[in-house]
């Protein structure tokens, strides 16, 4: 029963306030970039482009989701960019290496995505290694096991032709309304509910706010943390299922820099990198900041080098003002 | 308890350390010193990728006809400028007979290739070259004459007018920025009709640059082409163009390098065609005129390795074929 107390304590009525008066906040920001980009561009606030904007933020969208929870725990995992990679490259291996049928194959490289959660959450739980150099370890050997494994080439799903529907098949017909960011969407209510309704997620919020009193009050830390970094593991895995499906081809190269661009959308989002502070709208909403910011710097033809400068500020400012209200209250 | 861990750890590490050493002494000693096969290193800008596989199994080839030693390292990716001058230097510790490099940024190379100088072991320079005088040649495509010919294609296929739009891979490096002025030149000077509205960079990434080619399509509606100026940049393209459901008569692409989802793009018409460079003659030519610089032959300054442009028609040409990849 203390546990129970002991994890609502942040969410008590001030909290929840301040908590929803920050997420109107995050919010009006994002409604202010788009306002300005739509009277900076006619050809941005179209259809077709909110599309373009919705799929390019669904890969790191899903990755910034499973993320939440772990920097909820005052963790940060370092591995998901490469991580996912490696996913893609196990669902190559799975679907067109061994024959698998689809749903197996996309299981497989889902759970296989929940296996590498399952030891970075081993390593930091049990062995007690910083998160930071455990998903940084993690984040190496991903990177260079996508290669082995793929032998430096690319695989190709020419043999299923139905893997690349996963992300790309257009939901409404007459519109290019692709089932990825459907999946978004039901990604992002599965983890909204997950985090605010069970205890799953109160115990997130618990081991963050306080570890060694969570403890104490009988909960076993190092289960649910394992827990909760094989849970972030199948979001890896489905955003590496959904990269790959996109390219219909498992790329081993890359995904170093996604991890970053994903922490950025939690961040700005307003999850506390100090733990026991969070929510999934605020994530859902950094995501979108940050895919709307790079597509409408290019829509108005903005240089690619003050491309980045921009974001850059724009992760400043979002976390400075974060930190004032938190002060202020 | 503490000590005991920490003595296991220390040991663990220890043997960690002594297996490295014992393979490191396996490589090195074989090449150089024994006065046996002359050896080249050769330091490039990739690994991974398709290309400087390519690349290296041309190296290969010669290495086996010239009875050279020849190792073939990269980076992870062409922005790890430290991690290239790390493997120059590693390459120069070994004393190498002869050093074939790829510069990512030839002026931080540049204090290393003043030691290759100093201790008179060659260096040829390939594919984006070194900016520097100490190379004895560069085996390199031209870069700006095929962007040209990619140009010229381009301007073929949408009738001589309209807009046009670039995806460029990064423009730091020599083969970015002379795939981009080449073609841009090559439009300047010859299709007044012709519009270039954008020009954008997706670090040579499938999927950043599929995002930043459909912000360009959504800005300019009336496109009429766009040119990915290698390999990752084409297929963003395509998968762009895919995505937004348009059509190679709406939207016309040329691209750059091979690989499969380009070569499949070309064989369904979804590109009109691509420049390949020949990544095997890059690697060929590079080990090949070490063998000649070691034998104190000279050198032409630089060895032109060649393009093709490719298309439908000419894909499965037997002389084609046999520099694409996939």
């Amino acid at each position: 029963m203390s546990n129970v107390t002991l994890a609502k304590a942040p969410r008590s009525i001030v909290g929840g306030l301040r908590n929803s008066l920050q997420q109107v906040l995050a919010f009006a920001s994002l409604i202010g970039i788009v306002i300005f980009f739509s009277i900076m561009s006619p050809h941005f606030f179209t259809a077709n482009n909110i599309v373009s904007v919705l799929t390019a933020a669904t890969v790191t969208g899903i990755l910034a989701l499973g993320t939440t929870f772990v920097i909820i725990t005052g963790g940060i995992d370092l591995s998901i960019g490469t991580g996912m990679i490696l996913c893609g490259v196990m669902a190559g291996v799975f679907l067109t290496l061994w024959g698998w049928p689809l749903w197996a194959g996309v299981l497989g490289a889902i759970l296989f995505g929940a296996l590498i959660g399952f030891i970075n959450g081993f390593t930091i739980a049990v062995l007690g290694i910083p998160p930071i150099i455990a998903t940084l370890g993690m984040m190496l050997v991903a990177s260079g096991l996508s290669l082995v494994i793929s032998g430096t080439k690319p695989i190709y799903f020419n043999e299923q032709p139905d893997f690349q529907k996963i992300m790309n098949l257009s939901l409404i017909p007459g519109t290019r309304f692709p089932m990825g960011v459907a999946v978004f969407i039901v990604m992002i209510v599965i983890a909204a509910i997950v985090l605010s309704k069970t205890i799953l997620g109160r115990y997130t919020f618990s081991i963050g706010s306080n570890e060694g009193a969570t403890a104490l009050s009988g909960v076993n830390v190092t289960k649910w943390k394992i827990v909760i970094y094989t849970m972030s593991g199948l979001f890896v895995g489905l955003a590496g299922v959904l990269a790959a499906s996109r390219l219909s081809s498992a790329q081993p190269t890359g995904g170093m820099g996604l991890e970053l661009e994903a922490i950025a959308a939690v961040v700005i989002g307003g999850t506390s990198l100090q733990g026991g502070k969070g929510s999934i709208v605020g994530t859902v909403i950094g995501a979108l900041i940050m895919a709307v910011l790079t597509n409408g710097l290019r829509i108005i033809s903005v240089p690619q080098e003050w491309q980045s400068v921009a974001v850059g500020c724009v992760i400043l400012i979002a976390v400075y003002l974060d930190m004032l209200r938190r002060k202020s209250s | 308890m503490i000590t005991k861990t920490r003595l296991a750890a220390i040991v663990g590490s220890l043997s960690i350390f002594v297996a490295l050493a014992g393979c490191a002494g396996g490589d090195a000693a074989t090449p150089g010193d024994d006065g046996e096969k002359p050896y080249v290193a050769l330091v490039s800008k990739g690994f991974q990728h398709q290309f400087w596989q390519a690349v290296k199994s041309g190296a290969e080839k010669a290495a086996a006809e010239f009875d050279v030693e020849v190792t073939f390292e990269g980076p992870d990716t062409e922005a790890d400028v430290d991690q290239q001058i790390q493997m120059l230097q590693t390459a120069l510790d070994k004393s190498p007979d002869a050093i074939g490099f790829a510069a990512l940024d030839s002026k931080a190379a540049g204090p290393l290739l003043q030691q290759a100088k100093d201790s008179n072991i060659p260096v040829i320079a390939f594919d984006s070259g070194v900016d520097s005088d100490i190379p004895v040649t560069t085996a390199s495509t031209d870069n700006k004459a095929a962007a040209a010919e990619a140009a010229k294609q381009l301007a073929d296929a949408i009738g001589h007018e309209g807009e046009v739009a670039l995806v460029v891979h990064d423009q730091t490096s020599v083969t970015g920025v002379d795939r981009r002025d080449g073609f841009i030149e090559y439009m300047e000077k010859n299709e007044p009709d012709i519009t270039i509205v954008d020009t954008q960079y997706g670090g040579g990434d499938q999927a950043k640059s599929a995002d930043l080619a459909k912000a360009i399509i959504a800005a300019n509606p009336d496109l009429a082409g766009i040119y990915g100026s290698n390999e990752g940049s084409a297929i963003g393209v395509v998968q762009a163009v895919k995505e937004l459901g348009l059509k190679s008569t709406d939207i016309a692409i040329v691209g750059f390098d091979s690989g499969k989802a380009q070569t499949d793009a070309i064989r369904d018409g979804l590109m009109i065609g691509a420049i390949t460079q020949n990544p095997v003659g890059i690697g060929y030519e590079t080990v090949k005129a070490a063998v000649e610089a070691m034998e104190g032959k000279k050198l032409e300054s630089t060895i032109d390795t060649g393009y093709f442009w490719y298309n439908k028609d000419n894909i499965d040409d037997a002389e084609i074929a046999a520099v694409l990849y996939d």
